[in-house]
């Protein structure tokens, strides 16, 4: 039976649901604490004698230590069942439930899965609502000219008597306004025609560049090589990339990444992989190239060879000195907002305080059901140096899910003031759209 | 005859001078401002009979505007007619809060205008 990479995962999760330290699991099967801490994240592959003792301490099967769809089923429901505050006595036998009722607790996992992504939905919504830019001007606009159309119209219609000097006003006035309406409505039906819509409504430029990426695997295989003459023919025929605003972004992340790619070749990384791990200084080191080249290249690899190396899923943010996130790679568990700044407490912007710094931090999402994370972030240089002139910066923040132990300290961090539950924090910039239940 | 005054603080010339046009064929003296700041020193220093308020102005918005008019002595009690192209309840709440007497969205009728202004100088 293969062991997948995240065996340790499942094995750390088993023995936190029983309320067991570290130590005691360990001297149970007869390894040192420090060697299961190494197992539990994944940086030790467990021997198949280890792992059925493993099992036997913790009162599973062996499977249920190196089958993905259990954990899953029990996170899931551990996480629906904390949200609904109950009784945490009976948290402990979830196990029980899995086990005599998997159905039932599969509609609970797949029940709560839904609330968050329909929450998920309903802050984009709110968003777009509310902080959308470009609707909320264009409608100014139109409503503004309207106004004045409407009231300049009454005015001409109403008084016989006008004098002709202000009837040649008005008329003007009318004039420049009907353009002005005429333009601004144009302009709105062709943002909302050239604009996807779905479930979150209208998509901007670079969330039609994110979709691309998402439906492509984050990884476009003509980055490997030297040639990007055809870019341009096979970024017109993505679907998704409706705008030529999204096309143009898509063309520089095409650039981007070819040159990230020629830092790291896909075989070189791959073996460099397999010897260090997702450690970003020590690639750094070994090829001779930023961090911050590091973590982008660390994003967009082949699914295959992800796969092959049992690499972890990754998120990867990216902002400008502005605090503007310019690009997002969700990872499961961690969304990124959609519009203005995520959680001031992401090592992303720490990142900007110390340019050319690489930072690591632990996460872990706020509420009850946090999630934790690695972090890996940087801010470096972005285009040629000049003199006399600030330097501009951006930083780049490289996301895996981690195991943490009870005493770690992880950062409690949100996606967005607008859904984080953590009401006391010095870094919220405005009230949370979460009822927590707490 | 006493001619009332009023104070038209709009960024949208057209529309301030169509208000212009409307308030003096109703007899009233009438002020254009396009800006936040220069409308409050013109209010300090002469308050007018009444203000008419856009919400969404160039240097600053037409709630800091009223919450500066609340905070002084001299137009703690000016009659605002706030118009706004943002009519949603979020803003008529806290113009509300904030102590403003009428408050219209864009577009409006001419005539609402001057009634609207004509009641609140009134009472």
């Amino acid at each position: 039976m293969s062991r997948s990479a995240l065996t340790g995962t499942r094995i750390r999760a088993r023995r936190t649901l029983r309320g067991m330290r570290q130590t005691d699991l360990a001297r149970m099967v007869g390894v040192s604490p420090s060697y299961l801490n190494l197992i539990e994240h994944n940086r030790r592959k467990v021997s198949a004698p280890l792992l059925n003792a493993l099992a036997q301490a913790l009162g599973v099967s062996s499977d249920a230590l190196v089958e993905d769809g259990d954990t899953r089923l029990v996170e899931g429901a551990r996480a629906a069942a904390l949200r609904a505050d109950t009784d945490l006595s009976e948290l402990e036998r979830i196990d029980d439930l899995i086990g005599r009722f998997p159905g039932w607790a599969a509609v609970l996992a797949e029940t709560h899965a839904r609330v968050e992504r329909l929450e998920r939905v309903v802050e984009q919504l709110n968003d777009r609502m509310t902080h959308d830019p470009y609707l909320g001007d264009a409608l100014h606009e139109i409503i503004s000219a309207v106004t004045s159309v409407q009231s300049t119209a009454a005015i001409l219609n109403d008084d016989a008597d006008l004098d002709p000097e202000w009837q040649t006003r008005f008329h003007r006035n009318i004039l420049t306004d009907s353009g002005r309406l005429a333009e601004g409505a144009v302009a709105l039906v062709n943002y909302i025609d050239s604009a996807k819509t779905g479930e979150t409504g209208i998509a901007a430029p670079q969330e039609e560049v994110e979709a691309w990426l998402a439906r492509e695997g984050y990884h476009i295989a003509m980055t490997e090589g030297d040639d990007l003459s055809g870019a341009e023919a096979y970024l017109d025929a993505q679907v998704e990339l409706a705008s030529g605003a999204a096309r143009q972004l898509a063309l520089g992340w095409l650039h981007q990444m070819q040159a990230d790619a020629q830092a790291l070749p896909l075989s070189a990384l791959q073996t460099a992989l397999a010897a260090h791990g997702m450690a970003p200084d020590r690639l750094a080191a070994e090829f001779g190239c930023g961090v911050d080249v590091v973590l982008r290249r660390l994003a967009h690899v082949p699914r295959a060879l992800s796969a092959d190396l049992g690499l972890p899923p990754v998120g990867l943010a990216i902002c400008d000195m502005s605090g503007t996130l310019l690009y997002r790679r969700p990872l499961d568990g961690f969304d990124f907002p959609r519009f203005g700044g995520g959680c001031p407490l992401w090592p992303l912007y720490h990142a900007l305080r110390q340019p050319h710094v690489a930072l690591r931090a632990s996460l872990v999402t706020a509420g009850r059901t946090g999630r934790r994370f690695g972090a890996y972030a940087i801010a470096c240089v972005a285009g040629a140096a000049r003199v006399d002139q600030p330097p501009v910066l951006r930083a780049t923040m490289l996301l895996l899910p981690e195991d943490g132990q009870a005493t770690d300290r992880a950062i409690p961090v949100g996606a967005s003031c607008r859904t984080c539950p953590q009401m006391e924090c010095a870094a919220r910039r405005e009230p949370s759209i979460l009822v927590t239940g707490a | 005859m006493n001619q009332k005054r009023v104070l038209v603080l709009e960024d949208e010339p057209n529309i301030s001078e169509a208000i212009r046009f409307i308030l003096t064929r109703d007899g009233w003296q009438v002020e254009v401002e396009a800006d936040g700041i220069a409308a409050l020193e013109r209010l300090r220093s002469a308050p007018p009979d009444a203000l008419i308020l856009d919400l969404m102005l160039p240097d600053m918005n037409g709630f800091d505007v009223l919450r500066s008019l609340r905070a002084s002595e001299a137009t703690r009690h000016l009659p605002v007619l706030m118009l706004t192209a943002k009519g949603q309840s979020a803003d008529r709440e806290l113009a509300a809060q904030l102590g403003v007497t009428r408050f219209m969205t864009k577009p409006f009728a001419n005539a609402d205008v001057v009634s609207a202004l004509q009641s609140m100088v009134a009472s």
